[in-house]
């Protein structure tokens, strides 16, 4: 038996197949993916991930602390409630995990995923020695991501009538408390949606209220193929500690400026970043038969190799995409060893679905 | 738990086996093995007139999760192909016994037959796993 989230009972009543996933049981389905996908692409859908741990920094210098620990800047947080993504590298440049952080009133929430919480608290406490800081795990609490364009309106429905006023007003990445949960307008699936940290004793209750007003109970299954169409990255997949951010589709969230900021990776990354020449992360799309997998060979003629680093059927565009590490010069055009045959695919920007809409030519 | 007609044969590697009265046989899938499968999206068949030896790859399931072979339970020569699959693979999810046939093969090795698993002995199988 593995780690049990406080909605394990009301998965089993929805009807969810439990599956480990880094040692919790979760549901990987409540009898079809495919129409859990569709649900949050045309309606809404709600995703338990509870599993991500959540911590709070607090102390003097905790903003100091993130200033230090994270590729991206937290003094970017104009306000309360405010979320940024970020990497969190380590000393070669690579990607220890990647993050939400949002700034709060008594000091900073940080969101950081399952499968990576020993090494990132080990992380987070080793560097945390020489600032005034304090790391707090908030295990007390359960989350609940409620996803798709009528996730927001349903959402409203099922909470009191101050968390509807919340859940309305939100700006996107924009997080606020009230009557003790987080509710933030952040999301893993490239809809409009919500993200919300209750305390463990009423998670049940509101999933139940949520499937009342129609919202779709989602595995782990809908959660990877909508991550992938909207072009977000799956940390151990698209990236890891031996790869810099900029391979990874990241370079947008590291803060070059202010450039008297140090933080962890800063001069490894920066050496690369000045030579040029990087693989870069890039979407494939095939348009004919067959599904892209992670781990297949991607031939890029005249240029080199690289590997399908996510890969998968998109049930919204109907056929397989992909995303890929390539070499620097890979252009529109490269070619993936599919069970031992090669196929062309199409090279674009990792992005493919946002909005219920392709978002490519 | 699955579904497993008494009236058919079956292979451990999860296909069924129907012996029609022309002689011919129907090949598909089981129920057991399109639920470990999830949500299929292709189905790549062999061509008509294909000579297949038991055991051989005679295709691929590809659902979202995963890529799957799919192995001939019996020797004999390709003679139809369910191309209303080829076009509606989710069929093989919501009707695994009817519609979701893959293909007929003409048996050239009489004795095959007599080793497939009853609809027990395929249970069993199942169970095992």
């Amino acid at each position: 038996m593995g780690n049990r989230t406080p909605l394990f009972e009301v998965h089993g009543e929805s009807g969810g197949k439990m599956v480990d996933f880094g040692g919790w049981d979760m549901p990987i389905h409540y009898g079809s993916q495919l129409e859990e996908h569709h649900a949050v692409r045309q309606k809404a859908g709600m995703f338990d991930v509870s599993h991500m741990t959540a911590l709070d920094v607090t102390g003097e210098q905790a903003r100091e602390y993130l200033r230090y620990l994270l590729a991206n800047d937290v003094d970017r947080l104009a306000f309360d409630g405010k979320a940024l993504y970020s990497g969190m590298l380590n000393e070669k440049g690579g990607v220890i995990d990647d993050l939400i952080v949002y700034r709060m009133p008594y000091g900073y929430r940080v969101v950081v995923n399952c499968a990576t919480r020993e090494k990132d608290l080990a992380w987070m406490g080793k560097q945390a020695e020489n600032f005034k800081v304090t790391l707090t795990e908030r295990p007390e609490y359960a989350m609940i991501a409620v996803q798709g364009p009528e996730a927001r309106a349903m959402a409203a429905k099922a909470a009191t009538p101050a968390q509807a006023e919340v859940i309305n007003d939100l700006k996107v990445f924009e997080g606020r408390e009230v009557e003790g949960w987080l509710i933030a307008r952040t999301g893993y699936t490239g809809e409009d949606g919500l993200e919300i940290t209750i305390p463990a004793d009423e998670a049940s209750a509101f999933w139940k209220k949520l499937e009342e007003v129609g919202v779709a109970p989602c595995g782990l299954g809908s959660r990877d193929t909508l991550r992938l169409e909207a072009g977000m990255n799956l940390y151990g997949q698209d990236m890891d500690e031996d790869v810099t951010p900029l391979s990874a589709n990241m370079g947008w969230c590291v803060a070059w400026e202010p450039e008297d900021r140090d933080f962890i990776g800063r001069k490894p990354v920066a050496e690369i970043r000045a030579k040029k020449g990087w693989d870069k992360l890039v979407g494939l799309v095939l348009e004919g038969r067959g599904v892209l997998r992670h781990g297949q060979k991607v031939v890029v003629e005249g240029v080199g190799e690289g590997i399908v680093t996510s890969g998968t059927f998109s049930p919204t565009l109907g056929h397989a995409i992909a995303m890929a590490r390539v070499p620097a010069g890979t252009t529109d055009k490269a070619q993936v060893d599919m069970r031992g045959k090669l196929v062309d695919v199409r090279v674009i920007r990792p992005s493919f679905v946002r909005n219920g809409k392709k978002v490519f030519e | 738990m699955s579904n497993i007609p008494a009236e058919l044969r079956y292979v451990s590697s999860h296909e069924w086996v129907r012996l029609e009265e022309d002689g011919t046989a129907t090949i598909g899938i089981t129920d057991h093995a399109q639920a470990a499968l999830g949500d299929i999206v292709f189905v790549e068949m062999p061509e008509v007139g294909t000579e297949l030896s038991a055991g051989d790859d005679a295709g691929v399931v590809e659902s979202v999760k995963a890529a799957s072979d799919m192995h001939a339970p019996i020797s004999g020569e390709v003679v139809a192909i369910n191309e209303a699959l080829e076009e509606a693979p989710e069929l093989a999810n919501t009707e695994p016994y009817e519609g979701a046939w893959f293909f007929r093969v003409k048996p050239s090795s009489p004795a095959e037959l007599e080793e497939l698993l009853d609809a027990d002995a395929y249970a069993a199988v199942c169970e095992n796993e």
